[in-house]
């Protein structure tokens, strides 16, 4: 694909969005039965599923800690997620993807109620568009509550970039190729950022206003996750044993 | 009802004294720590709608020989960590050699946690009047957050269960639930159950529960009779709450357990006389 011109006409960008606006998402918990909790993620185009197992036994066992548990998190694409077949196993780039995302993870996770336990998470990337971090850390945080697993809150996270000189919110796959700058945020719902990345450039001020952006995004994303894991419960009003 | 489901990082209460299981305490604020229904009355706790279970001392559970080594058994007990019952456990005095001949990999026990400590070792004993091998009938699963529903408040849902389909039940604290009986009432035993555990979130569990039991039986409501029979289980204990996953909560459970169990004990020829059996070798 060539570059298009303008990536923004008059305030709005190439798919339609406003420079503020997220990629519509779409949520289901619950979808594996045979994981601990699952979370299929659509975020725009990205295609995400999240499974998470355990508490469980450490293997191997060098591995365990006598005193918390270990967080394992892989983050997988599918050698059809993308244009040209991606070469299957990890590289350089997932690797460093599966880094960062447990880190936005484990400050939420009790990791001390289990001790010598693992908990693990996968992220297999289905179909890629953009921002499949992000959207891997929404549906992981939504697969651990969904495990049972204690949690001081969920995660959301939600990429701000600049594109044309303006900052955008959720880039796009022609906004990320061609931008000028893409900045990967995680953050709890009051506020306290867990995972914080940035490929390009963007001044002081555009960086105050980038995270304020993805401030709003996260909690945007953030009521959606509380809304789907609900869902599940939906005709749940708990009633008593009824005497 | 005050009652509601929660997320993760939900604000519970101000009352940081009430702070109890599934919450944590953040700036003197009480939060929910997991996804599941959280209740204010009295204490402040969150009910997981799924997890592990994580033994607890005075957990009466059910657990799976693993492995015999030289002088413990290892006991799967269904969670992240494996039950150490030691040799000395035992009921009787037995030889290290002699170890497999009592119980062997893949045997059930019913047992008790005797200790839990900040690594979790986690250590099983045989040594109580309650505790024996499983021998007969059939250990079905149920997720461990649901133990409490299916005992009901003050055991009402396991003593209308057993009353309903001449069963006996034991339920374990990690969520694998002994049956014994006919072969035909073990199966209607076994579908209840797992009704109870799919919808034990939606309210009216009992009545649905009933209802269903007289469906699948093909008998005629006949309310009264059970009623009473219920009620005479709910009068013999402390009336106690619910959700209440202390040993405190076994002790409940254990009561009705025991009274039920004399009128099975005749016609299902089993019961107290496995651990004499046993030790009679």
């Amino acid at each position: 694909m060539v570059k298009p011109e303008k990536l923004i006409e008059n305030g709005i960008r190439l798919d339609g969005r406003k420079p503020d606006e997220i990629r519509p998402i779409k949520i289901k918990v619950g979808v594996l039965n045979r994981a601990d909790g699952s979370c299929y993620f659509e975020f725009g185009g990205n295609k995400v599923i999240a499974a998470v197992y355990g508490p469980r036994e450490v293997h191997p066992r060098h591995m365990q800690k006598s005193n918390s548990a270990v967080v394992r998190y892989r983050y997988n694409m599918a050698s059809f997620s993308v244009e040209d077949r991606k070469r299957p196993g990890p590289d350089r780039r997932s690797i460093e993807v599966s880094k960062v995302s447990r880190e936005a993870l484990e400050p939420v996770i009790f990791q001390e109620y289990f001790p010598r336990s693992a908990i693990d998470i996968f992220v297999e990337v289905l179909q890629a568009d953009a921002g499949t971090r992000t959207a891997g850390i929404n549906a992981a945080s939504i697969a651990l509550a969904d495990a049972g697993i204690p949690m001081k809150s969920l995660v959301s996270a939600c990429a701000v970039g600049k594109v044309d000189d303006t900052l955008v919110l959720d880039l796009n796959k022609d906004e990320d190729n061609y931008g000028q700058a893409d900045m990967p945020i995680a953050m709890t719902p009051d506020g306290n950022i867990t995972l914080l990345q940035m490929d390009g450039h963007l001044t002081r001020e555009e960086f105050k206003e980038g995270l304020e952006m993805a401030k709003k995004g996260c909690l945007m994303i953030a009521e959606m996750q509380r809304a789907a894991l609900l869902e599940k419960y939906s005709s749940l009003i708990e009633g008593e044993v009824n005497e | 009802m005050e009652k509601k489901l929660v997320i993760p990082g939900d604000f519970l209460s101000d009352d940081v004294k009430l702070a109890d299981e599934g919450t944590y305490i953040e700036d003197s604020k009480v939060f929910s720590s997991v996804f599941g229904i959280a209740s204010l009355k009295n204490q402040i706790k969150v009910v997981p709608l799924s997890g592990k279970y994580i033994p607890r001392q005075g957990d009466l559970i059910i657990g799976i020989i693993t492995e015999v080594s030289f002088s413990n058994w290892i006991v799967d007990i269904r969670s992240p960590y494996e039950g150490l019952l030691h040799i000395s456990e035992f009921p009787r005095r037995i030889d290290n050699s002699e170890m497999s001949k009592y119980l062997k990999v893949g045997d059930s026990i019913m047992t008790l946690v005797k200790d839990v400590d900040s690594i979790m070792k986690v250590e099983l004993t045989l040594n109580d009047q309650r505790l024996r091998q499983i021998k007969d009938g059939r250990v079905i699963e149920v997720t461990p957050s649901k133990v409490p529903r299916l005992i009901g408040r003050s055991g009402s849902m396991i003593a209308m269960l057993k009353n309903e389909t001449n069963c006996n039940i034991f339920i374990g604290q990690n969520g694998r639930v002994w049956l014994t009986g006919k072969e035909k009432n073990l199966d209607l035993a076994a579908r209840t159950i797992q009704k109870i555990e799919k919808e034990s979130h939606i309210p009216g569990l009992t009545d649905r529960i009933v209802k269903f039991l007289k469906e699948e039986k093909g008998i005629p409501v006949k309310g009264p009779a059970k009623r009473k029979v219920e009620k005479e289980a709910v009068k013999k204990i402390e009336p106690e709450p619910v959700q209440e996953m202390t040993s405190e909560e076994t002790a409940t459970e254990e009561t009705p357990r025991e009274e039920a169990e004399e009128p099975g004990k005749v016609e299902e020829n089993k019961s107290g006389g496995i651990l004499d059996e046993l030790l009679d070798k």
